[in-house]
């Protein structure tokens, strides 16, 4: 066992850690935050992507001690109390999301993008959105929602 | 994933230290390629070495025409660095087309090389720029560092620390991406430089990356879209798989080396 101490959405935490965990097993197991997903064994489908250190990384292919003294944000942690964080916003008003399984990877992706891409247009977000896989909407909302989100931001 | 221990090195010696007393251990950085092998156990390493937060690793800079990159360097460092992008655009680019976004922030170039994937971005830039590799004991040019599939001349307690990269702005990397994967179904890197012509491939090699010496010969005699055109690489020693048989794959590197020079010509 190893001890980590990780801040998940703002709160401290330090905790006794198998090294074999994978982060998002911490994630969903031991703190409960069961927004994050794990929808393959493969690390290609995102619906596990959080933020590390502000950066959009897939918490199914790192360690908990990987994360050992980083900042993570999970989906529980990108609205303001009860305001929705501006992404969350766009999927709503733009039914960005159908069965809702890839969501939480999608919009943390999305404000991923939206930071890094100033410029975007649908060619960029298509691309961007390589590693999130979504097998309902076929993408045209999801698109539409990061673009509509964007203008906001 | 079965069950291992995990040190975080303080220092590259302390990782040297560690990987040499214990052989069954392996160094990790980004781990986008050691984790998921470990989770489908298909690898099961003893103790993991970690060296991902060590400073002394993590540069980017250029030092007499070399543009130097530490080992830990994200793919996403490579290819929004300032220096990278001014003064060698094709290798920003290389490292802009790895994988996703989320593997982009995690992988690393030292950790890409050391696993000489056959269908991996970086080996290409190496070979196809001449870069010389910097490990934990000594320097090795790209040719005698790639061996093999997944093999290269590193001994079981080497760390790569960093690829110094001659920069030539006369470089190009064409890659075919697999549509799932991102990997290079086929991908040519070409650099002209004052002295010589290189052409190095990956995606197709049975043995891994290869520089494809009759192109270059060719291109050094008369360097046009014509002449690459005109050189046909042979499907012996071309990978064979469900994405692709041989024959396919090798007319793929054709038009991989004739679009790259192609943009070459049409750019400078």
């Amino acid at each position: 066992m190893a001890l980590v101490e990780i801040e998940v959405n703002g709160k401290n935490m330090s905790s006794e850690v198998e090294e074999r965990q994978l982060l998002v097993h911490f994630l969903r197991d031991d703190l409960n935050l069961t927004g994050t997903h794990v929808g393959c064994d493969t690390s290609q489908c995102g619906a596990c992507v959080i933020h590390l250190n502000g950066n959009a990384v897939k918490s199914c292919s790192m360690l908990t001690v990987q994360a050992n003294n980083a900042s993570i944000t999970t989906i529980e942690g990108l609205a303001d109390g009860d305001k929705l964080h501006p992404v969350q916003e766009a999927f709503r008003e733009n039914h960005g999301l159908q069965c809702g399984f890839c969501t939480p990877g999608m919009i943390m992706a999305a404000v991923d993008i939206i930071k890094r891409k100033p410029n975007l247009n649908e060619k960029i977000v298509r691309e961007e959105l390589e590693g999130n896989l979504c097998r309902c909407t076929g993408y045209q909302n999801i698109v539409k929602s990061i673009l509509a989100a964007a203008n906001k931001v | 994933m079965y069950q291992f221990s995990y040190l975080k090195a303080q220092s590259i010696s302390e990782a040297v230290t560690a990987l040499s007393s214990n052989p069954e251990s392996k160094i990790i950085a980004g781990g986008m390629t050691l984790i998921p092998t470990m989770k489908q156990r298909l690898a099961s390493p003893e103790q993991l070495i970690d060296i991902r937060h060590l400073e002394e690793l993590k540069h980017i800079k250029i030092e007499s025409n070399n543009i130097l990159i530490g080992s830990i360097s994200s793919h996403f460092e490579v290819s929004t660095s300032d220096i990278v992008n001014e003064h060698m655009p094709s290798l920003a680019k290389l490292a802009e087309g790895i994988g996703d976004p989320h593997v982009r922030y995690m992988g690393t170039i030292g950790g890409a090389i050391s696993n000489n994937d056959p269908t991996a971005d970086y080996p290409a830039a190496c070979l196809g720029l001449g870069a010389t590799i910097s490990t934990s004991k000594r320097e090795v040019k790209a040719e005698d560092f790639f061996l093999n599939l997944f093999e290269t001349s590193l001994e079981e307690d080497e760390i790569v620390t960093q690829i110094s990269f001659p920069v030539i702005k006369n470089s190009c990397y064409m890659k075919f991406p697999n549509p799932a994967s991102r990997y290079a179904m086929a991908g040519v890197f070409v650099s002209k430089s004052d002295t010589e012509i290189r052409v190095a491939v990956t995606g197709a090699g049975e043995a891994g990356v290869f520089r494809w010496k009759e192109m270059e010969d060719a291109l050094s005699k008369d360097w046009s879209v014509t002449t690459a055109e005109s050189v046909k690489l042979s499907s012996e020693g071309v990978m064979s798989d469900i994405h692709g048989n041989s024959d396919y794959r090798a007319n793929l590197v054709n038009v991989m080396a004739i679009r790259a020079v192609e943009k070459l010509i049409n750019e400078h």
